[in-house]
């Protein structure tokens, strides 16, 4: 054992170091001046696509991504150009975004939010991403929004439909194009009306995390105006891949209509659950029982095959619209990978361009000079006719999709068919609307 | 020094070196070039390897001198990242409090379940620790919503009361977690050259916190407790049966284990002040151990080797895709660039889990005591190396008969 003695030189002499170890990071910060988080200044600029790689929303994130490499194409002037062409705002010039090349980091979220925010921030620290975009689920796309507010980029949600991404959890840095529960609920319900009638029993099986909840509510709440009766709402894991121990109790609880409150895998798996236990063949209260799964798109209905036939839901697009700018969209994505597009690519595609051509327009990269010229931001041509980004919380809105599981497909992409689309007047809500209350957008972050 | 023997100071300031010079240390390659895909020396990255390694570092105390292997150990990392981001969101942004209760809670957690744990050992006591931790995530993510926010996660909003700091900064924004006004995401930029090196204050934080809790196992690996907890994994019924009661100190070594565990969740929120159950989940009670032993398990330095190593791979190989692959092999002819891509492939991305399952089981075949036996052996080859030369320089050593 070595001896500790103290003298009081040695005291003064740690004492010194100590405090200059203490001091130290504060002299550094002082002296990083840069006007904003990741300020882009070489020839290049880097955006960070944060899609989930693995788990039950896989399949989308694999879509996103290819979205994402041909927006950057299309950016840099490769390719036919796409949407850029049908865009209303004629900013963008395909020489990338304010003359920088535009290149690209990619992560996994795992459809974690822990994970989520470590790749984004790696993406943010790391490789000097200036902008995040993508996820497939709510509860990712809340936590890192809340992670590039605090770190000052700017974040265009992907796939996210809780009403809390632009609701209670809404950020000044964030933006979403994706609709949300509520719309699917203004949409689906007077759909619902005119097939199932005004009295029915309705019963929710729901994923259990924020865009669950949110979608329940919202489909509870207006299918409950249209004099329907909600007998239980049941919540299952994110995790979970066997639902029959959840299908079983629906057969004996006297409800007529099952609300699937699942996406991606947790739905392919839940709807088949359903159909093997027969309840498509059954009658009660001498009614057909029916299905209906209000967020609905391609991939998903790939995934369950032949259960999917006849089933209703809303989905923010699909590729068989024929606008010019769905046309455009989809011979690209087309032309490059050989098979349509998903709703999910097509709100990526979309929030790329948007945040390209807001910082062309703006002149800069510095997210309060994006979010000012996003907020109440009207353009039209990216496939959703005109559309509008609300500055009062950072939502688009638009017109919304009823769609059905087209009983003879032509092919294998030929799923859904588009049953209505519900104007955008139908969907619109106050922005202190009870079910989006509660948060603040805050002021916009430009960090550093 | 510290009232460390030689071999224990040199090696404590081995690791204080490592870990402060970790920015230069993990930043190996210019910023511009192809190997910078490489570069760990990011802020949230540094952090999360002295956090794990401190969660790791305190799973040893149980696993490596007891010998119980504790499958739930996330649980009481889940614990403490939820008091963390409960402390920021009640009292105010200073990480101290936050950490302080983080260990406390997290040490009344692991007195609850170790009471009811330890009354069994082996794979009775794995499993009665793997369905605490199982119910307390599965808790966290139903009828504990309220407390956890359930899948979305635990975070800070601008409603918050925060007592004794403020609910929004002067422009509208939520507050940071800062020590005494020193902002734990405050980074400075060192451009040396084509080198960039980036100096956190949270790092620092968190490293020197390691170094305490580095040196604070080493105590107690050299203590009579310590040699007591060795006592009940080389043979717990002999000690029983002279007439020792074990229980209060497996149970304390639980306890101590679990505060570590709630000390890392803590730092974790203090540096991203955001709580998830998954943090919970057995996956993650599973990666200590794995860390754990990839390191080599009952060695001091093991763990910290080995969170370094998973998280590694976690972060980097995970970011590495296609494109990268072939901006890399764009030297090879078009054909042979696609087929070593594609042989490539399955390895990075989405694949990373593939190789470090491959990395864990060839370390654990051929180096049973983890990389610290790695590195005993290359340590040992150089000596004897070193000795045959000396030993050819001074004549032949005459043998002991």
């Amino acid at each position: 054992m070595s001896k500790f003695d103290v003298s009081r030189r040695r005291v003064l002499k740690s004492g010194a170091i100590a405090g200059a170890g203490v001091a130290l990071p504060t002299i550094f910060t002082a002296s990083s001046a840069a006007a904003f988080t990741n300020e882009p200044t070489g020839g290049s600029v880097t955006l960070g696509f944060n899609v989930p790689q693995t788990g039950p929303y896989a399949d989308e994130g694999a879509d996103e991504l290819r979205a994402y490499e041909l927006a950057v194409e299309h950016l840099n002037g490769g390719g036919d150009g796409g949407m850029m062409n049908t865009f209303s705002s004629k900013a963008l010039q395909g020489n990338g975004i304010l003359g920088k090349k535009v290149e690209y980091v990619t992560g996994d979220t795992q459809t974690k939010s822990d994970a989520a925010r470590a790749s984004a921030k790696s993406m943010i620290e790391k490789d000097g991403a200036v902008m995040i975009t993508g996820g497939s689920s709510s509860g990712v796309a809340i936590a890192v929004q809340g992670l590039c507010q605090e770190a000052g980029v700017i974040f265009m949600a992907g796939l996210t439909h809780s009403n809390d991404t632009t609701g209670k959890d809404k950020k000044a840095n964030g933006f979403r194009h994706f609709f949300n529960g509520y719309m699917s609920g203004a949409a689906l319900a007077p759909v619902l009306k005119n097939l199932y009638g005004t009295d029915r029993i309705a019963y929710h099986l729901t994923a259990d995390y924020t865009w669950g909840w949110t979608q329940e509510e919202s489909i509870a709440a207006a299918t409950e105006a249209l004099g329907w009766q909600t007998v239980n709402k049941v919540r299952t894991p994110l995790a979970a891949t066997d639902f029959s121990s959840y299908i079983a109790p629906v057969l004996n609880s006297g409800a007529d209509v099952l609300v699937l409150n699942h996406y991606g895998g947790n739905m392919v798996n839940s709807l088949t659950n359903a159909v093997q236990f027969g309840l498509r063949e059954k009658v009660v209260n001498g009614k057909n029982f029916e299905i209906v799964v209000p967020l609905y798109s391609r991939l998903m209905a790939k995934g369950a095959g032949e259960n999917v036939k006849g089933i209703h839901g809303s989905t923010n697009w699909h590729w068989t619209l024929q606008d010019e700018g769905s046309k455009a969209f989809v011979k690209s994505f087309g032309t490059k990978y050989g098979f349509p597009p998903s709703q999910a690519a097509h709100t990526c595609y979309v929030q790329t361009m948007l945040y390209a051509d807001a910082v062309e327009r703006a002149g800069s990269f510095n997210p309060c000079a994006v979010v000012e010229a996003l907020e109440g931001f009207e353009f039209d041509g990216m496939g959703n006719g005109p559309t509008l980004y609300r500055a009062e919380d950072h939502q688009c809105f638009k017109d919304v999709l009823v769609v059905r599981g087209k009983e003879n497909p032509t092919s294998e992409f030929d799923l859904l068919e588009v049953v209505e689309v519900t104007p955008r007047a139908q969907v619109e809500y106050a922005p202190d609307h009870p079910m989006f209350a509660g948060g603040n957008l805050g002021a916009c972050n430009p960090g550093a | 020094m510290f009232g460390l023997d030689k071999k224990d100071t040199s090696m404590l300031i081995i690791v204080a070196i490592l870990t402060l010079f970790a920015p230069f240390i993990l930043n190996p390659f210019p910023t511009e070039s192809a190997m910078a895909q490489f570069n760990a020396g990011y802020p949230d990255l540094m952090q999360r390897f002295v956090i794990f390694g401190i969660f790791a570092i305190g799973f040893n105390i149980l696993f490596g001198l007891t010998g119980y292997l504790s499958f739930g150990h996330a649980a009481f990392l889940g614990v403490g990242s939820y008091s963390a981001v409960w402390m920021f969101k009640l009292i105010g942004m200073n990480v101290i409090p936050a950490i302080m209760l983080s260990v406390i809670v997290a040490g009344l957690f692991a007195l609850l379940i170790g009471f009811v744990s330890l009354r069994r050992s082996g794979i009775y006591f794995s499993i009665l620790t793997l369905a605490f931790a199982q119910m307390s995530f599965n808790l966290a993510y139903s009828v504990l919503t309220p407390i956890t926010n359930g899948e979305t996660g635990l975070q800070l909003t601008l409603e918050d009361p925060r007592v004794l700091g403020v609910s929004a900064t002067a422009d509208g924004s939520i507050p940071v977690t800062n020590l005494f006004g020193l902002e734990m995401r405050s980074t400075f930029e060192l451009a040396l050259g084509p080198w960039a090196f980036q100096f956190n204050a949270g790092y620092y934080l968190c490293a020197l916190i390691m170094l305490a809790a580095f040196y604070l196992a080493i105590r107690i690996f050299r203590s009579p407790f310590g040699m007591m907890l060795r006592a009940v994994k080389s043979n717990q019924q002999r000690m029983n049966y002279t007439g020792l009661n074990t229980r209060p100190y497996t149970l304390a070594a639980f306890v101590i284990s679990g505060m570590y565990a709630g000390l890392a969740g803590g730092l974790m929120a203090s540096m991203d002040p955001l709580a998830g159950a998954e943090r919970m989940q057995w996956t993650a009670s599973g990666e200590v151990v794995l860390m754990t032993i990839l390191g080599g398990a009952g060695t001091l330095i093991g763990p910290v080797l080995g969170a370094g190593f998973i998280k590694y791979f976690e972060n980097i190989f995970s970011k590495i895709n296609d494109n990268v692959l072939h901006t890399w092999f764009s030297f090879l002819p078009d054909g042979m660039e696609d087929a070593v891509v594609f042989i490539i492939h399955p390895f990075i991305g989405k694949g990373w889990h593939l190789t470090l399952g491959i990395l864990f089981m060839l370390v654990v075949i051929f180096l049973p005591g983890g990389l610290v036996e790695g590195g005993q052996r290359i340590k040992g080859w150089l000596s004897r190396r070193k000795a045959k030369d000396s030993g050819k320089a001074a004549g032949e050593t005459n043998p002991a008969e």
